[in-house]
This record gives structure tokens, C-alpha cells and sequence, in this order.
């Protein structure tokens, strides 16, 4: 079973989970152009790495920000949100 | 046995050819350089070769030919898609599988089973009568059966599927099939190989030479060729290679597993597919059960397997035929599925001239192998798109023009 680490619940089973990808900063939609928003709604990261992403505890409705190495399938860090996404 | 077998035991050498020609250099120049010894990368070469004359190709692949996605799906061949574009697509592709164990003079095992794609809700049934109208429009035989007509297809099953997901009809595609996969890679390999193309193993693309706007030359861990034309069929390490020419797109990666159980007497002969139970299964020659369910839940660039999968998998499984509580699973394995938003593939030619991208195969790429490389071949010997392929370029994203097949994925992703 793998495990994540919820920061407000501590070590659960990863099928609590659900994964919302990886942060990525909006472009304003009212100065960008046409192209800057569809490369913004459909491109991704695909490339392995250690990525940020947006994880929620489903049973708690918690969500938070896990570091996770995707070729290794490790979680290096686990943490709640502070501040603003830029 | 057969007597054919008696020359491999008594023969001091090995007495049939290798399949392909091991090389021990690589040249400077190809005209064409395949990044990928899949399914879909052979495929390209064969045709290449067989359709167009262009003979002066290398096929690169990193490990060993058909040892990615080519050697793990779970065969399954079939075109009631969803949409115009996917039907016709497929549709030709299960045309040039009838006849791919005559061209390659190999036995792909191509058993003809027929299909089920089982509907457990009203709202399943909808998208199954709208698939099998789409598809009789197109030519391809499907049909919407009921509960019955499956039962009697399949008499262990379980039509309640214990109660809680009871089975309410299905959409019955009597060209589905399955084929040895390991085959398709070294029959299209044999005939690339017979044709002139260069087939390099243990060959690992580390860079791409853009010049302008156009391809120049593929780096490779054997030394830098030069070239004009590349095409990139590399399922789970498209980014990785989209990240070499800078070009972004929609593709995602997630692992996709399946598992095998022994072999137990033949009982099943239609392959079933289950998107409300996430769970499709056939029974292979051998009378293994072959396996599979959804992607699992999030990016990982690996091709471990879980325990999570074969619980998960089982446990819906024992819905449908719960007389299979005691048989045990002997393997299991996983993929890196490149998904796409739309759950159609990314093909043809892309903002870079001379790179050509055969992409975006997820879960569905197998059964796409003879199109594919009939189709990218075709695309690179003309430098413009193949009329099949038209729906599928990487510029849908900008245009917000989607390919929507999502409703045709064999099970609910």
C-alpha cells in the first residue's frame, strides 16, 4: 500500500487521496492571447521530475501541496498552502 | 512434435536466420531516423520500405524491440469507437490485421473472439447505442445486444454482477480480436529489416539537432547522425523527446497495469469489457485469463506494478465470474500510458519541419499498429498529413478543435 502524508491527518493510505496535478500559474485571461490560454488549459509537464502538486484528502476535504519525484514515485515533502500562487 | 523442432536439438547452430540484421556501426546519414523500436516505430519502417521505396531508415530503440507498450497491453483489437474520425481510423486498422500474418509469413495468432463492452447503467446503454450507430454508419459491425445474448456468449458470467452493478446489455462488436503482440513487433521488424532499414538496439536518442526550424540530425548514445526526417514513437517518453525540440503539449503520463492469471481450461471466449467495473479480460491461446483495468491515479513515470491493482482488480472481477475465487494471478506488469485530454491520439507534422510525431497512444495504441504505420509513413514520404490522421494533429489543442473518444475508452478512465 502506498502512503501519503496529509499534513493536518498525518500518514493515510494514498486511495484517501486524489491528485489535481501540478501547480501551475494562471495567465490572466483578459491580457493574454488566444494561444497563451490554450497552451495554459491543455498543456502539462509531462517530462519526470521532482514536481509540486495539489493533493486533497478526500475524507477530510484537505488540500495541500505535496513535493513528489514522479520517475521515483516518492514523496519528498507534504505541506499546507500559505500565501498566494504566482 | 514436429519434425521441424528436431533440427533445433540436433543442429550444432542455430538453424533458422535472426529475425533482423544486428549492425555494428551506425552510419552518418539515414534518410529517415524512427526514435522507437515499438509496434508503431517497425510499423513505419516496414511501410516506409513496402509502400514508398524509402529504404535508407534506422529504427533507434533504447532497450530491446517491442519491450515497451508493444509487450504490455492486453492485445485487444477492435474499431467501435466514437468518433467519425476514430471509426474510420480503426476501421483500417482491423482491415490490415487480417492480413498481417500472410505479408509477415509469421503466425500473429490472430483469433477473431467478437466483443463485449458491457453496460451496467441507462446512461451506459445510451453511449452504446450511439457508439453502434456511429459505427454501422461507418461500415463497422456493432450492435446493441441484451443481457440474454451475453449470457449466452459467456454463460459464467454473473449477470448481477453480485447484485450491485447488474448487467443491462452491451455493445457487441463481432470483429473484436486479440493477436500475439510479440509478434507484431518482430514480424514488422523481420519485414523493415528484409527491406534495407537498420534496426539499433541498446540506442538511446540524447539530443535532437533543430536548426531553424528544422530537424539536422538525432544525437544518439552511439554518436551524432545526421538526417532530415524523424519521426518519434516512443509512447510513455514522448515529453521527454517533445522536451529535446522544445515543443509543448497536452501529454500526460500515467502508469497503466495488467496481470495474468495461470492457465485454466478454455471457458471464455469473447473478450468482455467492463467500464462501469473497470475490468476487461480474454483468455489468451494458452488459457491464461489476460487482465487489465483503469490508469492508475496519478503521474508516475515508472513501470512498477501495485498491490492496490491486482486487489482492486480482482475484487470486480470476482463480480462478473465469482467461480473465479480460486484461480490464482501469475504475473503482473505495468506501461506508461501518454495520455491525451481527449483521449484521441497526436499525429503527423508538427511546428518543426522534418519532426513527426506518432503520439498520445495511452491506452489504446496496439490495436492501432498496421494505421499507424501506414499512415506515418505515408505522412513522411509526402511531408503532409495522411487523410486518416487529419483529425489527430497536435494543433487541435490550439484551436480548441478536440477529437472527444473518451466515451469509446474500453473502460471509464
Amino acid at each position: 500500500m502506498k502512503i501519503m502524508t496529509c499534513p493536518i491527518n498525518g500518514a493515510r493510505p494514498v486511495s484517501e487521496f486524489f491528485c489535481w496535478g501540478e501547480i501551475r500559474p494562471m495567465p490572466d485571461p483578459d491580457t493574454c492571447s488566444d494561444d497563451e490560454w490554450a497552451a495554459y488549459v491543455f498543456n502539462r509537464n509531462g517530462a519526470p521530475g521532482v514536481k509540486k502538486e495539489w493533493w486533497c484528502h478526500t475524507a477530510s476535504n484537505t488540500w495541500f501541496i505535496a513535493e513528489r519525484d514522479t520517475e521515483k514515485d516518492v514523496v519528498l515533502n507534504t505541506y499546507l498552502f500559505e500565501g498566494e500562487i504566482r | 512434435m514436429p519434425w521441424k523442432l528436431l533440427r533445433f536439438g540436433v543442429s550444432k547452430k542455430h538453424p533458422e536466420p535472426r529475425m533482423f540484421t544486428y549492425h555494428e556501426k551506425l552510419k552518418t546519414h539515414y534518410d529517415v531516423v524512427i526514435i522507437g523500436g515499438g509496434g508503431h516505430g517497425l510499423a513505419s519502417a516496414y511501410y516506409l520500405g513496402k509502400d514508398h521505396g524509402i529504404t535508407d531508415v534506422a529504427v533507434l530503440e533504447k532497450g530491446y524491440i517491442g519491450g515497451g507498450n508493444t509487450g504490455r497491453n492486453t492485445t485487444i483489437i477492435r474499431s467501435n469507437y466514437l468518433t467519425p474520425e476514430g471509426v474510420k481510423f480503426y476501421d483500417e486498422s482491423v482491415n490490415l490485421w487480417q492480413d498481417l500474418s500472410q505479408d509477415f509469413d509469421l503466425n500473429l495468432f490472430y483469433a477473431n473472439r467478437g466483443h463485449f463492452t458491457l453496460a451496467h447503467t441507462d446512461s451506459a446503454m445510451r453511449t452504446m447505442r450511439w457508439r453502434a450507430e456511429v459505427n454501422k454508419h461507418y461500415g463497422v459491425n456493432s450492435e446493441v445486444v441484451d443481457a440474454d445474448f451475453v449470457k449466452r456468449h459467456a454463460p459464467m458470467i454473473d449477470l448481477s454482477c453480485s447484485g450491485h452493478a447488474p448487467i443491462l446489455g452491451a455493445l457487441y462488436h463481432a470483429p473484436g480480436s486479440v493477436a500475439r503482440h510479440d509478434t507484431v513487433a518482430w514480424g514488422y521488424g523481420r519485414g523493415a529489416d528484409m527491406r534495407g532499414a537498420e534496426i539499433h538496439q541498446q540506442t538511446e536518442v540524447l539530443g535532437i539537432d533543430v536548426q531553424s526550424g528544422k530537424v539536422k540530425g538525432v544525437l544518439t548514445s552511439r554518436g551524432y547522425i545526421s538526417t532530415n526526417k524523424v519521426i518519434c514513437a516512443v509512447a510513455g517518453y514522448t515529453p521527454r523527446i517533445l522536451d529535446m525540440v522544445d515543443i509543448k503539449s497536452p501529454i500526460y503520463i500515467h502508469p497503466l497495469q495488467a496481470m495474468v492469471s495461470e492457465p485454466i481450461k478454455a471457458w471464455l471466449d469473447p473478450i468482455l469489457v467492463s467500464g462501469s467495473l473497470h475490468v476487461y479480460i480474454s483468455q489468451s491461446s494458452r488459457g491464461e485469463l489476460v487482465m487489465g483495468a483503469s490508469l492508475d491515479p496519478y503521474e508516475v513515470q515508472s513501470t512498477r506494478s501495485t498491490l492496490d491493482f491486482v486487489e482492486g482488480l480482482s475484487s470486480h472481477l470476482l463480480d462478473m465470474f465469482p467461480f473465479l475465487s480460486n484461480v490464482k494471478v501469475m504475473r503482473q506488469w505495468a506501461g506508461m500510458a501518454d495520455m491525451t485530454p481527449d483521449f484521441a491520439p497526436i499525429m503527423g507534422k508538427t511546428p518543426i519541419e522534418g519532426f513527426y510525431l506518432d503520439a498520445g497512444w495511452g491506452t489504446w495504441g496496439f490495436k492501432a499498429t498496421p494505421v499507424c504505420g501506414k499512415t506515418m509513413s505515408h505522412t513522411v514520404a509526402n511531408d503532409s498529413n495522411h487523410p486518416l490522421i487529419t483529425g489527430f494533429t497536435l494543433d487541435r489543442f490550439r484551436n480548441f478543435s478536440l477529437t472527444g473518444e473518451k466515451g469509446a475508452a474500453s473502460v471509464g478512465h
